[in-house]
């Protein structure tokens, strides 16, 4: 057993606003492993970005500790560790698909040659070639989406932090991208951490499924899948992913019962 | 050019009214000079024509209507006699000459753009100030706004009359006019510009570690410049205005302003009128010219236009 990625322990975060402390996480205790795939569900509220933001350094923890690659989330922003995918595709209008790629290797000094050889690379890896000279309002969401996961892997940070990146798409779209999230997973080996509203997307995607409640944010219930690396989509329909979907449905209703 | 159908009809009607006010107007001048060449007029003395309103005197003398189009110093000039005045003006004296329009228009032209360069660059700057520095952000909005509650018409005598005792003439008092009045758009406008990007974006450049000078120029500048160019069209025709005004005190004797001056002064609102439209051309020539400008820039950067 390798020392994890990620490991939170008593992880607490106060939010004070205007309204009085908010609890956003309270007594968060986790470790993500390397080539871990791990979604956070749970209701509006529960503290999913919050997390994903302490591990992101984008926010501070008001109590306990949290380590990535062994250092601060601070340090390891700085050491560019992850890669990161909003909510929102949140491309630059004013850049084109290539540009908006572009944009973190042009940060972090990449040569001329190097930015065009990772951008045809991640473009052909979310299926995207041939649209390099596209502005974003000439792309459909799920396009844009799928831009945003590029401009996360142009750089290749051996970590993926993505805050329900699927959220807004179709069904039949959000499948095909689950399909190719976890091919890529499978080839790159990164180590993961989604957040998601959807059952199935969690069960099928992840290795580790981390369910979460509200008020104060905190976990539940965390599940290690037993299913196999290798998933076709039709494995959502096998009785050890209907019995994991179930679990974490009543691990939801539990967090809900406290209401 | 489907917005070409609206316009026009707003200039016809402009026109129509314009014209149709020019016979009451001028109804009370046109009939003294009637009187004097013998044609009748009802009333017939001058005295109990001013107890007549225009409108009723202008209906009781239809048959002198024609003549309110050709006074040569009328109290409100007819169309036809702005646009010849225009033309003769332009067209038909050397750009050069004193009387040339174009000769006055480059004059207060060239005071609108170096003051306008000016209150950009200043405005640019503020902004970029303003949106860097919290003291600059509570110290300077205070100002800038404050600016611009002083009347240009009070402030603008005093600039000129100020510099002038310095030995600073011609060209530059008046740009520093345009100056003031056009770099607050910019200021207002560049602010807004530099702070409309959203969290997200700024997280996610943070996610980069990317230094400040990075988030400026891959962020917020470009994320600025539709609020900028939105900003520099108030800003060019506001230094117009204060090339104009800046002509005004002193007694220019060239630019526009001193082609109205001399209008007034002298009775001839034809020549008044014309350095009017001439100024109101001018204007949206250069507001034209930034709206290309503007196209170009954004289209390159791939952002559509709200028309
Ligand atoms: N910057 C902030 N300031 C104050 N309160 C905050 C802030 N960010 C989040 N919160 C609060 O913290 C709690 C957790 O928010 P968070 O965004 O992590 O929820 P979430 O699980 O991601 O919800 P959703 O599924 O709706 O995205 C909420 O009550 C929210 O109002
Ligand atoms: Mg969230």
């Amino acid at each position: 057993m390798t020392a994890p990625v990620i490991s939170a322990s008593s992880l607490d975060l106060t939010f004070q606003t205007n309204d009085g402390p908010v609890h956003a996480l309270s007594d968060v205790n986790l470790d993500i492993g390397k080539g871990d795939f791990v979604s956070f569900i749970g209701p509006s509220g529960c503290g999913k970005t919050t997390f994903l933001r302490c591990i992101a350094g984008l926010e501070t923890q008001t109590g306990g500790t949290l380590s990535v690659n062994g250092m601060s989330p601070d340090a390891a922003r700085r050491a560019r560790a992850y890669g990161y995918v909003f909510q929102a595709a949140g491309l630059y209008p004013w850049r084109t698909l290539e540009g908006n790629i572009r944009l973190p290797l042009e940060i972090m000094g990449f040569s001329e040659d190097e930015k065009k050889a990772r951008v045809k690379r991640v473009l052909e890896l979310v299926e995207l070639a041939g649209f390099e000279k596209k502005f974003p309002w000439q792309l459909s969401g799920g396009m844009q989406q799928r831009a945003s996961i590029a401009r996360a892997l142009a750089f290749d940070a051996e970590i993926l932090l993505m805050d329900e990146p699927f959220g807004a798409l179709d069904e039949i779209v959000r499948d095909h991208l689950n399909e190719q999230l976890l091919a890529l997973w499978a080839r790159t080996g990164k180590t993961i951490a989604f957040v998601t509203h959807s059952i199935t997307e969690a069960v099928y995607l992840s290795t580790k499924i981390v369910v979460m409640s509200p008020r104060p944010g905190r976990i539940t219930d965390v599940i290690e899948s037993p299913l196999p690396k290798e998933r076709p989509l039709d494995i959502r329909d096998d009785p050890t992913f209907i019995d994991i979907a179930h679990r974490v449905r009543e691990g939801l209703r539990l967090g809900h019962a406290d209401d | 050019m489907r917005s070409a159908l609206p316009i026009a009809t707003v200039v016809v009607v402009i026109f129509a009214i314009w014209t149709a006010a020019v016979v009451p107007m001028n109804i009370h001048l046109t009939a003294d000079l009637a009187g004097r060449q013998d044609i009748a007029v009802t009333p017939e003395t001058p005295r109990e024509r001013q107890e007549v309103g225009a409108i009723s005197l202008a209906l009781q003398n239809t048959s002198i209507w024609g003549m309110t189009y050709t006074l040569d110093r009328p109290n409100l000039p007819s169309p036809h006699q702005v646009a010849a005045e225009l033309y003769k003006s332009v067209f038909t004296v050397a750009p050069t000459s004193r009387r040339s329009l174009i000769y006055h228009a480059w004059v207060t032209l060239s005071a609108t753009l170096l003051g306008f360069l000016i209150g950009a660059a200043a405005g640019i700057l503020l902004a970029v100030g303003i949106v860097y520095n919290r003291t600059m952000d509570k110290a300077v909005m205070p100002w800038a706004i404050t600016s611009q509650t002083i009347p240009i018409l009070a402030l603008a005598p005093m600039v000129i009359v100020m510099l002038g005792s310095i030995g600073v003439q011609g060209l530059l008092p008046k740009a520093i006019i345009s100056a003031y009045l056009s770099f607050f758009p910019v200021v207002v406008g560049m602010v807004k510009g530099l702070r409309s990007p959203d969290h997200m974006q700024l997280d996610l450049l943070h996610t980069y570690n990317a230094s400040g000078p990075q988030a400026f120029w891959k962020l917020r500048l470009p994320g600025s410049m539709p609020y900028l160019f939105a900003s520099l069209k108030i800003g060019i025709s506001a230094s117009l205005v204060g090339a104009i005004v800046g002509e005004l005190p002193t007694g220019a004797r060239a630019g526009f302003g001193a082609r109205m001056l001399v209008g007034d002064q002298y009775g001839q609102p034809i020549l008044t009128w014309a350095a009017l439209f001439g100024a109101a051309i001018t204007a949206a020539l250069l507001v034209a010219a930034i709206s290309l400008i503007e196209r170009k820039t954004l289209g390159r950067m791939g952002m559509r236009m709200a028309a």
